[in-house]
C-alpha cells in the first residue's frame, strides 16, 4: 500500500497484517504519515496505491456494519465540550450501536481512574483527564475487536498509562487486535508489540 | 440507522440547550435585521405590505446562513465527526439529523417570531397566515441546502463566504415562492401554486440533500 498526503507522497510498498491477539506498535519520524495509515485502516480515507482488507476482503466489499468491529481513538478526544462524560461517552457508544448503560460507563471511567468525573462538563477536565475519559471507550463491555489508536498515551500521566496498558494487554489476551501510535516506549511484554516502522518505507524526496 | 438518526438529533438538541446564547443569535439577527426595513423606508403602510414578503424571505435566508456555517466545523475541530462518520449505518442518517436539529433551533424560531414581524410591516391576518405557512414549508429546505453547502465548504480557509455564494442561487426558488405567497394573498389571489412548489422543493431536497452532504462530508474529511 502506498499513500500521499497533499499531493505529497508519504510511504510505499507497506504491507502488513494485523491479527488477531496481536498489538502493533506503529513507529515512525513526524510527518512520516502515522495518522493517515491509521485513517485508511478506519476507512476515513483511500490508499493512492493498494488496498485495505478486513477478514480478507477489501474495505470496499465488506458488509456495511464491519465498522461495529473497529474502535478508532484519535488524536482529537471526540469529546464535546458542552456535554457531561457520561453523556458523551453514551453518545459515543451509541454511534457504535452499543449504546452503554449508566454503570457501564461508571465502571470503565473507574478503570482510567476518572470515575468521579462522569458528571462533569468536559469543558472544566484537564487534557490529562479528557483523554482518560476517551480512552474509557476501550473499557466498556463489548467494544470492538480491532483497536487504532492515534498517540493514546499523550497527556497520560504514569497511572494513566499503566491503566492502558493494562487494557491492551485484556484486549490482546480476549483476542483483541490493536494498532496503536506512540512516541513513548510502549514498555509491556505480554504480548510482546510487533513493530512497524514507517521510516523503513518513507519515499526519499 | 434510525439509532444513529436520533442520537445525533438528540445531541445536537442538547447542546443547543446549553449553548442558548449561540442559539438565539440567528433569531435576533432575523428580528433586528427586518426591524431595520421600516426605520430606513419609512412608516408608509402601502409601501411597508409591498416589501414585507421579500423583506422577511431575504432576512431569514441571511439568518439560515450565518447559523448553518457551523454545522459540521466544530465536530472536525474536536474530532467527533470521525467518529459519525465511523458510524456503521450509513451517513445519511448524521446529515439528515444534523438539518432537522439545526431547523428546529435556528429554522423553528424565525416561524414563531414571523406573525410578530408581520405586523410591524402591517400584513393582514391571511397574509400573516401565508407567510408562516411559506416559511413552514421553505425553511427547511434552506437548513437542507445549507448542511449541504457547509459540507462542501469544510476546512476552506473563506469558507463562509463560499458557502453564502454556494447556497444563495439554489436557495432562490424557496425565495420567489415563500415571498410569492404572500404576496399573491395579499392581492387577493390563492397561492395554492406557491404552496406546492415548495412543497415539492420540500420533498426533493429532503430526498437528495442529505445524501450530497453525506459524500461531501465524505471528500471534505479525506
Amino acid at each position: 500500500m502506498g499513500a500521499q498526503r497533499g499531493g505529497r507522497p508519504l510511504f510505499k510498498n507497506l504491507d502488513f497484517t494485523l491479527r488477531a491477539g496481536q498489538v502493533i506498535w506503529l513507529r515512525g519520524r513526524n510527518g512520516r504519515g502515522k495518522t493517515s495509515l491509521l485513517r485508511l485502516l478506519a476507512g476515513l480515507s483511500t490508499p493512492a496505491r493498494g488496498v485495505v482488507q478486513c477478514d480478507g476482503k477489501p474495505l470496499d466489499q465488506c458488509p456495511p456494519d464491519w465498522r461495529r468491529w473497529l474502535l478508532y481513538v484519535a488524536h482529537a478526544n471526540a469529546l464535546k465540550d458542552d456535554l457531561t462524560v457520561l453523556e458523551a461517552l453514551r453518545f459515543l457508544g451509541a454511534l457504535q450501536g452499543r449504546t452503554p448503560s449508566v454503570s457501564e460507563i461508571q465502571q470503565a471511567l473507574d478503570t482510567l481512574g476518572v470515575g468521579h468525573m462522569h458528571q462533569a462538563l468536559v469543558r472544566t477536565l484537564s487534557q490529562g483527564q479528557r483523554r482518560r475519559c476517551a480512552l474509557a471507550r476501550l473499557a466498556l463491555p463489548q467494544a470492538a475487536a480491532i483497536w487504532l489508536l492515534d498517540e493514546p498515551f499523550d497527556a497520560l500521566d504514569r497511572e494513566g498509562v499503566t491503566a492502558l496498558h493494562g487494557l491492551l494487554q485484556e484486549h490482546a489476551r480476549y483476542g483483541g487486535s490493536t494498532l496503536l501510535t506512540s512516541h513513548q516506549d510502549v514498555t509491556f511484554r505480554d504480548p510482546m508489540p510487533d513493530t512497524v516502522d514507517l521510516d523503513d518505507f518513507a519515499i526519499s524526496a | 440507522m434510525r439509532a444513529l438518526f436520533l442520537a445525533v438529533l438528540l445531541r445536537d438538541l442538547r447542546l443547543a440547550a446549553r449553548r442558548r446564547v449561540d442559539a438565539l443569535l440567528p433569531l435576533v439577527f432575523f428580528m433586528v435585521a427586518v426591524s431595520l426595513f421600516p426605520l430606513g423606508v419609512g412608516p408608509e403602510t402601502q409601501t411597508l405590505r409591498h416589501i414585507a414578503p421579500g423583506v422577511v424571505w431575504v432576512c431569514a435566508l441571511l439568518a439560515t446562513m450565518l447559523s448553518v456555517q457551523h454545522l459540521y466545523a466544530g465536530d472536525q475541530a474536536d474530532g467527533s465527526l470521525e467518529q459519525l462518520l465511523l458510524a456503521p449505518q450509513s451517513a445519511v442518517a448524521v446529515a439528515a439529523a444534523k438539518c432537522v436539529a439545526h431547523w428546529l433551533v435556528s429554522g423553528w424560531p424565525l416561524i414563531l417570531a414571523a406573525p410578530v414581524v408581520g405586523l410591524w410591516f402591517d400584513l393582514s391576518p391571511p397574509a400573516l397566515g401565508a407567510l408562516v405557512l411559506g416559511l413552514l414549508l421553505g425553511t427547511p429546505v434552506l437548513s437542507l441546502l445549507g448542511g449541504l453547502g457547509a459540507a462542501l465548504t469544510l476546512g476552506l480557509r473563506s469558507g463562509g463566504m463560499l458557502l453564502i455564494l454556494i447556497v444563495l442561487p439554489l436557495a432562490m426558488p424557496v425565495l420567489i415562492f415563500g415571498a410569492g405567497a404572500v404576496s399573491a394573498v395579499e392581492s387577493g389571489q390563492s397561492a395554492a401554486g406557491h404552496y406546492s412548489l415548495l412543497a415539492a422543493l420540500l420533498i426533493a431536497t429532503a430526498v437528495g440533500a442529505p445524501w450530497a452532504t453525506s459524500a461531501a462530508l465524505r471528500i471534505s474529511t479525506e
